[in-house]
């Protein structure tokens, strides 16, 4: 059943294929049937007053059943591979779809030729790493943090995870695909008090093996973090300039990439539905999702329907190119999936982006801060889930960070909000730096700024 | 789920490296869910999760594993890895006992959401969409949701303590999208409690749907939200988030005790006007955040937290309060068998002033109304928290007039908390919620009365 161009790379992922075909195969006549199975094993390490304050460790399983008869989709999900268990969770799934009304477009991925990149980021060393050497890590960063400044006066938590997670999907139209993936990351958030002031400021690291981790970068990020808002307080309320660093650039980026998915564009929530071809956002940005670049943490080689991984141009100088599809959005588009359907074990696979990533344009951090006369660099963001509206695309969210007067970085700023629209930022953007950052969630950002934004404050 | 005298065996494995303390937490969750997107229904769902989680506790070390596996085998290979992980200097034979304890809800479950027919829940899909878009020809969109769960708990602990409990929460939302010459717009309603499918006989679809498809039509006309310090007032029910973010977070006793909280060491002080009194409820009938006993065991309770703006007590779970020499307060909570307790909220509101909420907008000469709040963030240890609203108008002269484009807020809780002028007299809770914290969700409640804060900054764009 699996194409001849694909090897499963390891033994557990071989069984895990052979897992999810074997349900595949029960198909009956006028039935398809699509099986989703995944093991994972992960390790967390929480470091608190040079005490371990917890460690976790736990491997965990489970099974998506999506059952498809004319045209009508049921599904159903376990916490478990037992074979008792995916029988309950056929059963259910055949029932399920009995009661969703019919749609000419909803049905499984077929094969397409197109043959996945290669791709298989499993360092033994993430699994060989020893409980004692997370312990070490976990608390040489708490260490490294505390004696960072002066006026650090704690570490809310410092901590080392890993995971390592194998998945396949097969479905009875002749999908079959598997890959594994093993990461490993730390992170903490220093607490800085000075007076009656306490401030928090976070650091993280992530890497395929644990020789990437950069323990360095993470505990001197959350100090300067915690330590440069001292004195903070609200600013003036006016329109300035507003200079995203590149992880909190990511997640405006993110909010882009959400309202290109094809779901999204088909069921009129999207403000770019209707813009294919025109100039959405500055000359100077060019977006891709790309989870076939091996330097993002969430490159793949299968997507969640088992479809290759690949390339997708979503902005490209500033206009808009189309948009991501998985195989059902695809088929009432009236176009190919793009190999965007992302999922897990417990929902049907959706559109999503997987690796976006802005191309670098020009300057660096300092080239851009100064070009800037009134503005405010954002270090951190709060109230997204409540502030963002992704159909309406008005923004509205909490920031602390640092003023920028002529150039350069002035005093610290806090309790204010920044508001405009999507679509207006885009287009307001005025500099997209060259300094790429690969993030933590797989998203590729230089720093961006952004022109005419709202800050609200005293 | 597991019998006494198997969990005597485990609990007693996981102390055998020298632990202080050794629980198991068992779970089983069976769910099923509906969706209806684009006027059509898409898909019905159902899920099954179960497994165990064993904690054991040295000094300040607990060591945590879970499994899927809930045979005896299986838990004590739980309990092996969870005592591997918490090593202690001493060991040997510790002999637990179980006590099992009674804990009620004090009401019944009327109608089990497993027993209604799966072509009932989907009539009711259909139903709210065909009434949320026949409201108004410019609503382009509608999805509907209805969820509901079974979810069983046991937790056992080598203090002896053995409880059980079966929580049953049912859930409906209606969300639409209304297109105009303004863009798109959005307006959702949702309805969530810890009942069963009685949900539907006390609450109306129609009237739900018809709201939902209200708010996104009323916000076509919204102006920009204004940008700046200004009065607000909160209207009844649709604002408990302010104090789940203003005070709740930084109320909770692990971040207090890591000097992670604005509140810390302020118990017995002045920290809120004087009429507020907010109070953590879990044993609240009913209610979204409802629960018999908490995820470690420990039988629910009416915590008071500020009494007439006076800090009163902090929340707490098992390992705080055990540190502290204290009872729990029955805030240790999880979002599953897969992750550890902490200190959570359950049902968080305001208890009710005297005056008429028409004369608190009345009263304010110019200032924003919010009738209805999104979710909201904080940071506790600046007490600095955001929350959006999802339904808000100016007040001009007395008087609500135009209706805002959505936005956020932001203020400081202690400053906000005292900054309360005037408390209405029509306490409602509000809608059902998912709190968030250290990834983990759980579900919440919120109620307050119309209420008004002399100053708050409404983060929008004009000027």
């Amino acid at each position: 059943m699996s194409p001849a161009f694909f090897e499963p790379p390891d033994d557990d992922c071989a069984a895990l294929l052979q897992t999810a075909e074997r349900v595949a195969a029960r198909a009956e006549p006028g039935e398809q049937l699509e099986a989703f199975v995944a093991r994972s094993n992960y390790t967390s390490v929480r470091a608190h007053a040079q005490q371990i304050e917890s460690f976790t460790s736990a491997s965990s399983a489970g099974v998506g059943v999506r059952v498809v008869r004319d045209h009508r989709q049921g599904f159903a999900w376990a916490g478990s591979l037992d074979p008792d268990v995916i029988d309950d969770a056929l059963a259910e799934a055949r029932d399920n779809a009995r009661f969703a009304e019919p749609d000419e477009w909803v049905g499984l991925a077929e094969p397409d030729g197109v043959a996945p990149v290669p791709f298989d980021a499993f360092d033994p060393s993430v699994a060989a790493l020893s409980a004692d050497r997370k312990i070490e890590l976990a608390l040489e960063l708490e260490r490294m943090v505390l004696a960072g400044d002066p006026r650090i006066s704690g570490v809310r938590v410092a901590g080392f995870s890993d995971s390592t997670g194998r998945f396949a999907v097969a479905t009875s139209t002749g999908i079959a695909g598997t890959s594994r993936g093993a990461w490993c990351s730390m992170s903490v958030l220093a607490l800085a008090a000075d007076g009656d002031e306490t401030y928090t400021g976070a650091g993280s690291t992530v890497g395929f093996s644990p020789e990437a981790l950069d323990l360095d970068e993470a505990a001197a990020d959350a100090v300067l973090r915690a330590t440069r808002l001292f004195g903070a307080r609200p600013s003036a309320s006016r329109r300035l300039s507003v200079l995203f660093e590149p992880r909190v650039a990511a997640t405006l980026i993110g909010i882009l990439g959400s309202s290109l998915t094809g779901d999204r564009v088909l069921k009129g929530r999207s403000p770019f539905a209707e813009r294919v071809g025109e100039r959405i956002a500055t000359g100077a940005l060019t977006l891709i999702d790309d989870p076939t670049d091996h330097r993002s943490y969430a490159a793949d080689m299968f997507d969640g329907e088992g479809l290759a991984c690949r390339r997708n141009e979503l902005v490209v100088d500033g206009v808009l190119q189309g948009f991501l599809y998985d195989s059902a959005t695809g088929r009432r588009a009236g176009r190919p999936s793009t190999g965007s359907a992302v999922r897990g074990v417990s929902s049907t696979p959706g559109v999503g982006c997987q690796a976006l990533a802005v191309l670098p344009g020009s300057g660096s951090f300092d080239d851009l801060l100064a070009g800037i006369d009134d503005g405010v660099y954002v270090q951190s963001m709060t109230g997204l889930h409540s502030g963002v509206n992704v159909v309406s695309g008005d923004i509205s969210v909490g920031v602390e960070g640092l003023i920028i007067r002529n150039g350069e970085l002035a005093e610290p700023v806090r309790e204010v909000t920044i508001a405009s629209s999507l679509q207006r930022m885009l287009l307001d953007t005025s500099a997209v730096g060259a300094d790429i950052e690969w993030l933590p969630g797989g998203t590729a950002c230089p720093t961006l700024v952004v022109d005419e934004v709202s800050l609200s404050g005293s | 789920m597991i019998d006494a005298s198997v969990l005597e065996r485990v609990l007693g494995s996981a102390l055998r490296t020298g632990g202080e303390f050794a629980e198991v937490f068992a779970e089983d969750r069976r769910s099923s869910s509906a969706l209806l997107d684009d006027g059509r229904v898409e898909e019905l769902t159902s899920g099954r999760d179960r497994g165990a989680g064993i904690r054991v506790v040295v000094g300040d070390t607990t060591g945590f594993a879970h499994t899927a596996d809930l045979s005896e085998a299986g838990l004590l290979a739980a309990a092996e890895a969870a005592a591997a992980a918490a090593r202690g200097g001493g060991g040997g034979v510790r002999t637990i006992a179980l006590t099992r304890q009674q804990a009620s809800r004090g009401y019944e479950i009327e109608i089990a959401p497993v027993e209604v027919p799966k072509a009932r829940k989907v009539e009711l899909l259909t139903r709210a969409d065909e009434i949320a878009r026949s409201t108004d020809g410019a609503i382009s969109q509608v999805s509907v949701n209805y969820g509901d769960s079974l979810r069983r708990i046991l937790v056992a602990n080598s203090d002896g303590l053995f409880a059980e409990d079966e929580t049953v929460r049912t859930f409906f939302a209606v969300s639409c999208v209304a297109t105009g010459d303004s863009g798109m717009q959005t307006g959702r309603e949702s309805i969530g409690h810890t009942i069963g499918f009685e949900l539907f006989d006390r609450y109306d679809i129609d009237e739900l749907a018809r709201r939902a498809a209200g708010r996104a039509i009323t916000k076509l006309a919204a102006r920009p939200a204004p940008s700046g310090q200004m009065p607000v007032v909160i209207g009844s029910g649709g604002g408990g988030v302010l104090f789940h973010e203003a005070c709740g977070h930084g109320l909770e006793a692990d971040l207090v005790s890591k000097g992670a909280s604005v509140f810390g060491g302020r118990v017995g002080q002045q920290v809120a006007s004087k009429g507020v009194t907010v109070v953590d409820d879990g044993t609240m009938s009913r209610e979204w955040g409802n629960i018999a006993i908490d995820d470690e065991g420990n039988r629910a309770q009416r915590n008071v937290l500020i009494e007439e703006g006076i800090l009163t007590d902090y929340m707490w779970d098992q390992l705080r309060a055990r540190k502290e020499g204290r009872a729990s307060s029955g805030n240790g909570r999880r979002q599953s068998y897969q992750h550890l307790p902490m200190v959570r909220m359950t049902n968080t509101y305001l208890l009710a002033g005297t005056e008429e909420p028409e004369a608190i907008i009345a009263s304010t000469e110019k200032g924003v109304y919010v009738k209805h709040l999104g979710g909201g963030q904080v940071n506790t240890a600046t007490g600095d928290f955001v929350f959006g609203m999802t339904e808000a108008y100016l007040i001009e002269n007395g008087e609500v007039t135009e209706p805002l484009r959505e936005g956020n807020l932001i203020g400081n809780g202690p400053e906000v908390l005292q900054r309360i002028d005037a408390l209405g007299n029509d306490f409602a809770m509000g809608p059902p919620g998912t709190c968030g914290k250290d990834g983990q969700g759980v579900p919440v409640g919120d109620g307050v009365p119309t209420l008004r804060v002399s100053s708050l900054t409404i983060g929008g764009t004009a000027a």
